[in-house]
């Protein structure tokens, strides 16, 4: 199967600002391809570079067999684009706005009215349908414009940032949807800062920043990047941290690391489970107090402060309270590192 | 062009003009604001003015609302360029730029809302302007031909406003330009007052205002004139439609292409 989309040495330059510097991507038919980057990676000006909205300075790209610089109409017939702002108009309904865009896709009048009320029924609009969009919440534009992507089915579709401001259950839906889509035959470029996102919805994940690639692979190939699994241990007594580091280093794959005044000792290792359930019986031999123990893989948050050197950044503010831990700023809305034990 | 393609580029024109149409109704406030200053300058031009000015042979009111009637359907114009601006700031446009409809479609649906919302506003003025004392003395047809004819040039200046808002960061710097410029434009002309007493250069610039032809070419369609008070000399006044005519068209070829060129690299700011 050949490459949907595929961009080459693609350059952008706003001024003296190069916002891209020759990326390079491709996403083959029916995969999905996310592209993370912390803001002002480049991000949304690959999409609308890709999406005919804006003219690069350099490179090419092809989209559905089309080159977007030169057939850029052609390229729109086989598009959807939900950009990073919702595009949708105030002053219309969810409803018209939806009619709308079927309309000017070409399609009839029944067909496209047909379709604006299946669109709201499967993102949750069908009470706000009749209400003009002034009155929709951010999460409730967000949708509508998802829904103006979708709305002549079309076989590529370009998400910048899709579920940023939504609240847990419309992101997963959102996700549902998405996979839907894949399953259905679509191509799809989706920008996220989520990592989780990537993690789930990819086939393939690009991490770009400054413009440039800096990592292209799947989730595990990233991970591996990163590094293996870790156990954790947080000890009761600081009297007790210099016994479990020795213990643990018996079981360890590497050097082991201990933060002293969090008493936690941090050992890279092999062999999963096992190694930690065998740290558990020696430390509970020593009779040491252990308050917490956990198994950690790398995340793709991990993936992301790496490569990049900080972490992703914008958080959405309901999940921010949520998450008490210091680590900076993270991004996944939802914890999911593997916790063996607690 | 193929049929086809104009086919769908009128329909696509057709479908942005209603949904502009949609948002007239859904905020009447724009009417109400559109259709309010012009109602306030004849009751003011024609009570307070009026008083003081003299048109030989006329009624300073049938003098006045012709001239009303440009000044109005110019400043409705320049709806056209807060539109876009505002679509391009609300980032409607994004979504229209996406996908595969004409590329003129949204400026021929924009201008043509315009208009039609312009049809409104005279229509309002009108009736005003009959509650004040404007009675049209020509026939059926030269009156309709008169009301056409502000409208035309409405539209052509719609398209210099297309223009206007593509190229400017936001609705209210559109808003301030035309105030700028459309004030002196409208004034400069024999829209008010007869431009025989003017300072000679002011007169020229006036007499050759495309505003003034179309005010007396709408007062001569409407038979708002007196053979005691002769236009000027100058051939634009002496051929108010034909002068009129022509700026149209040369407004048209010249803004027309340049907002479409425009248009397609307007990227959202
Ligand atoms: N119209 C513009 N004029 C000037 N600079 C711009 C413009 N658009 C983007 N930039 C700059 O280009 C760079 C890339 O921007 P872009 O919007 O593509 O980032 P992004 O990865 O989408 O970021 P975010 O995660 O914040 O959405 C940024 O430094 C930005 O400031
Ligand atoms: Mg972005």
């Amino acid at each position: 199967m050949g490459d949907v989309i595929r961009a080459t040495g693609l350059v952008k330059n706003y001024g003296n600002l190069r916002a891209l510097d020759g990326l390079d991507l491709a996403v083959p038919e029916g995969t999905v391809l996310a592209v993370l980057g912390p803001n002002g990676a480049g991000k949304t000006t690959a999409v609308r570079i890709l999406a005919t909205l804006l003219q690069s300075d350099g490179g090419s790209a092809e989209v559905a067999g089309f080159d977007v610089a030169s057939q850029p109409g052609k390229v729109r017939e086989h598009i959807g684009l939900s950009g990073q702002y919702a595009a949708v108009d105030e002053y219309l309904t969810g409803f018209e706005n939806l009619d709308m865009v079927g309309r000017l896709y070409g399609l009839g009048k029944r067909r496209s009215r047909e379709r604006a009320h299946e669109l709201l029924e499967r993102f949750t609009l069908t009470d706000a349908a009749d209400r003009t969009v002034k009155t929709y919440s951010g999460g409730m534009r967000r949708r509508l414009d998802l829904a103006g992507a979708l709305v002549a089915q079309p076989p590529v579709l370009f998400l910048d940032e899709p579920t940023t401001g939504l609240d847990p259950r419309s992101r997963t839906d959102m996700w549902e949807v998405i996979v839907e889509l894949v399953k259905a035959g679509s191509t799809l470029l989706l920008t996220t800062q989520y990592l989780e996102e990537a993690d789930r919805l990819a086939d393939d994940i690009l991490v770009i920043d400054h413009g440039r690639e800096i990592a292209h692979g799947t989730a595990d190939d990233l991970k591996a990047q990163v590094g293996g699994e870790r156990v954790e241990v947080v000890v009761g007594s600081n009297a007790d941290v210099a016994a479990a580091k020795t213990i643990l280093s018996e079981l360890a794959d590497g050097a082991c690391v201990v933060e002293e005044h969090t008493r936690r000792i941090t050992a890279p290792v092999k062999g999963g489970a096992g190694v930690l359930m065998e740290a558990l019986r020696r430390l509970d031999a020593e009779g040491i107090e252990v308050l917490d123990v956990a198994l950690r893989r790398p995340t793709l948050d991990d993936v992301f402060l790496t490569l990049t050197g900080h972490a992703a950044e914008v958080e959405p503010a309901a999940d921010a309270k949520a998450k008490g831990k210091g680590k900076g700023t993270k991004s996944a809305p939802a914890e999911f590192e593997e916790t063996a034990a607690r | 062009m193929s049929t086809m393609t104009i086919h769908k580029s009128l329909l696509d024109g057709a479908i942005v003009a209603k949904r502009n149409l949609i948002k007239i109704k859904r905020v009447p406030d724009l009417l109400v604001f559109s259709t309010m200053s012009p109602i306030m300058f004849i009751l003011l031009f024609a009570y307070v003015f009026g008083s003081a000015i003299n048109v030989p042979g006329l009624s300073y009111r049938e003098f006045l609302i012709p001239g009303i009637f440009a000044q109005t359907v110019i400043f409705g114009a320049t709806i056209t360029g807060a539109g876009l601006a505002d679509d391009i700031q609300k980032g409607i446009i994004d979504r229209f730029r996406s996908l595969p409809m004409a590329r003129s479609a949204v400026l021929v649906g924009r201008t043509t809302s315009d208009v039609l919302n312009n049809v409104l506003v005279i229509f309002i003025m009108s009736l005003t302007g009959l509650a004040v004392g404007w009675r049209i003395r020509s026939s059926f047809f030269e009156a309709a031909a008169g009301f056409l004819l502000l409208l035309l040039f409405a539209y052509a200046i719609s398209w210099i406003m297309a223009w206007v808002g593509l190229i400017v960061p936001s609705p209210e710097v559109v808003n301030n330009a035309s105030f700028m410029i459309i004030f002196p434009l409208t004034f400069i002309a024999n829209t008010f007052v007869p431009t025989n007493g003017f300072p000679p250069v002011l007169r020229a610039i006036a007499n050759w205002n495309p505003v003034s032809s179309v005010t007396q070419a709408a007062r001569q369609l409407f038979g708002n004139t007196s053979a005691k008070y002769p236009p000027p000399k100058d051939w634009s006044l002496q051929h108010p439609v034909i002068y009129t005519l022509a700026w149209v068209a040369l407004l048209l070829a010249v803004f027309i292409p340049l907002s479409v060129r425009q248009y397609k690299r307007a990227a959202s700011r």
